[in-house]
């Protein structure tokens, strides 16, 4: 469990998605989430799927990590697809008990939100599989540069995002080994009543926060001892360049999503 | 008394991540047998297995093969009683000052007692038993365990776990980041300690210096495995050995090799500067006596 917060979502392997350009990458994912709202038909559902398999035969992320993404959203799918069902009441009835109703629209409109829903998911979760988190707040960053002229604080907010994401292994680690301190002394966590744990946490948690507050501290010394004074003229260690493969792959996602609102107009005409 | 064996292992190993590219085993097939009563060393280079080695003791990791007997009894036998191992074995992390949350140092001090299930006057009693013999002000013990210096904050969490009485007190680098005049001092209320409560105390250590002169057998830890453990004057002898795993021996036993080597007569078996101070001036005096 340790590891797999502390490496986010990334999947480390070799592949052209994992090399292209993180913020064309957060661009296709928003135009992707875009196509999947536009419209309404299966069109829309099967135009998704297929730049969905698209991008995932281009990560190298294998199906089996795919699953894994979706697997933790089945409940709440199960509540919107059974929602859906009892209460959309429009359409031929195909069975009826006391006041349950089940409609054609209900069912067909159950299982069309049922899949937009998972290829949103795994739209998204294809980009945080791809995309280091490091390259994510860069690529965040540079997407919302434009913002600083109305003075929105970017890069003191992509700062934050990387030392956030910085310290979570850092933390997990010094909680280890606080309650393992705490537990040598006879602490005990995992079991009592409600209360007993909520006052268990009392010894783990005052010593996080005072190492954490410690650390912060530090660092802003360390920062400032390197002259660190916000992002002007800042140069970094990665900067971000597209290349030839993101405007392509970019022209792709476009053509997917002109025709899925092409599509719409059609067919509501 | 002495040669009673209070905890020993059997064939312990701990394998971190087993089953997944990561796997390392961090402490393999070690035999032990620790005496009661008893000051003991344990030395090792940096990712020997030594703190791995040191959490099995008080049951916080669970073998992945293996046993840990405590008085004869396997630790992992009945889970309900794993609580109590861990105040009969009592340990100390390194740097344990973080460890500190509560609003007084009393009352921190008094958490493992607490937990003991003692009452107020017990525990009473033991804090300020254990706040004397670690030589903690008893005007600290009101105190924010925040507001105190280093080392005493150091103090306060070692307290914590004496507190407990344990029958073993394992620290791990309890000296750390302390200065030299700090360090000695806290060895030796340790030591004091471990004397007056005739149990067995075991210190994790990385200076030869300090192993030579507080401790009486010493634990080497090489790669996982048990090196050897042994009254700490034999460790020394094997100084090769030592040398070829990153270890060396304290300073002074360096100086009195060379100096035997050149042809003084000095004995063997010299690790700390009292006893090399007492056979160079021994072999002075003799020396001058013969050129009068």
């Amino acid at each position: 469990m340790l590891k797999e917060i502390t490496s986010g979502q990334y999947f480390p392997v070799e592949s052209v998605l994992h090399r292209m350009d993180p913020r064309f990458k957060i661009i296709e994912t928003l135009l992707f989430i875009f196509l999947l709202f536009a419209g309404n038909s299966f069109w829309v559902i099967a135009l998704g799927a297929a730049f969905v398999l698209l991008a995932q035969r281009l990560s190298n992320i294998p199906m089996k990590m795919i699953w894994k993404s979706v697997k933790p959203i089945l409940p709440f799918l199960a509540i919107t697809a059974l929602l859906n069902l009892l209460f959309i009441t429009d359409g031929e009835v195909l069975f009826s008990w006391k006041f349950l109703k089940i409609t054609e629209d209900g069912i067909s409109t159950s299982i069309f939100m049922m899949l937009r829903i998972v290829l949103l998911i795994i739209g998204s979760s294809l980009l945080t599989y791809t995309t280091s988190p490091i390259l994510l707040t860069d690529a965040i960053e540079s997407l919302l540069s434009p913002l600083r002229r109305v003075k929105f604080p970017v890069h003191e907010m992509a700062m934050m995002m990387s030392i956030a994401l910085r310290f979570i292994p850092t933390l997990l680690e010094e909680t280890d080994k606080i309650m393992s301190a705490q537990k040598a002394r006879g602490a005990t966590l995992d079991n009592g009543k409600l209360t007993d744990r909520a006052k268990a946490l009392i010894p783990i948690l005052i010593p996080l926060f005072v190492s954490a507050f410690r650390r912060a501290e530090e660092l802003a010394t360390a920062m400032e001892c390197r002259c660190y004074r916000g992002g002007d003229g800042r140069t970094r260690l990665r900067t971000l360049k597209a290349a030839p493969r993101d405007y392509i792959g970019f022209a792709v996602c476009l053509l997917f999503v002109a025709a899925s609102v092409a599509l719409n107009i059609l067919l509501q005409s | 008394m002495k040669s009673l064996s209070i905890l020993e292992t059997e064939e312990l190993t701990y394998t971190y991540s087993a089953g997944t590219p990561f796997e390392k085993t961090a402490v393999d097939h070690v035999n032990l047998k620790i005496e009661n009563n008893c000051m003991v060393g344990i030395i090792g280079h940096t990712g020997s297995g030594k703190s791995t080695l040191m959490q099995h003791f008080n049951g916080l990791l669970r073998p992945t093969s293996g046993k840990v007997l405590l008085h004869g009894e396997d630790i992992w036998a009945d889970k309900k009683k794993l609580r109590d191992v861990r105040f009969r074995v009592g340990l100390v992390f390194q740097y344990p000052e973080y460890q500190l949350f509560e609003e007084t140092v009393y009352r921190d001090i008094a958490f493992g007692p607490k937990n003991m299930g003692l009452n107020d006057a017990e525990i009473k009693e033991r804090v300020q038993e254990t706040a004397e013999l670690i030589g903690l002000d008893k005007k600290l013990l009101e105190r924010s365990p925040f507001a105190l210096s280093g080392g005493q904050k150091r103090r306060a969490a070692i307290a914590g776990v004496m507190a407990m009485r344990p029958e073993i007190l394992i620290l791990d680098e309890p000296c750390a980041g302390l200065d030299p005049k700090g360090r000695n001092y806290l060895l030796r209320q340790i030591c004091d300690y471990q004397k007056k409560t005739q149990s067995t105390v075991m210190l994790v250590s990385h200076s030869m210096e300090d192993v030579a002169e507080y401790t009486e057998k010493l634990l080497v830890m090489n790669q996982a495995k048990l090196f050897c453990y042994d009254d700490t004057p034999a460790v020394f002898r094997r100084t090769e050995e030592l040398s070829g795993m990153g270890l060396r021996i304290p300073q002074i036993a360096g100086v009195m090799h060379t100096l035997r080597q050149r042809g003084y007569d000095l004995p063997e078996d010299i690790y700390t500067v009292a006893q090399a101070r007492d056979a160079l001036l021994g072999l002075l005096r003799k020396g001058g006596a013969a050129s009068c």
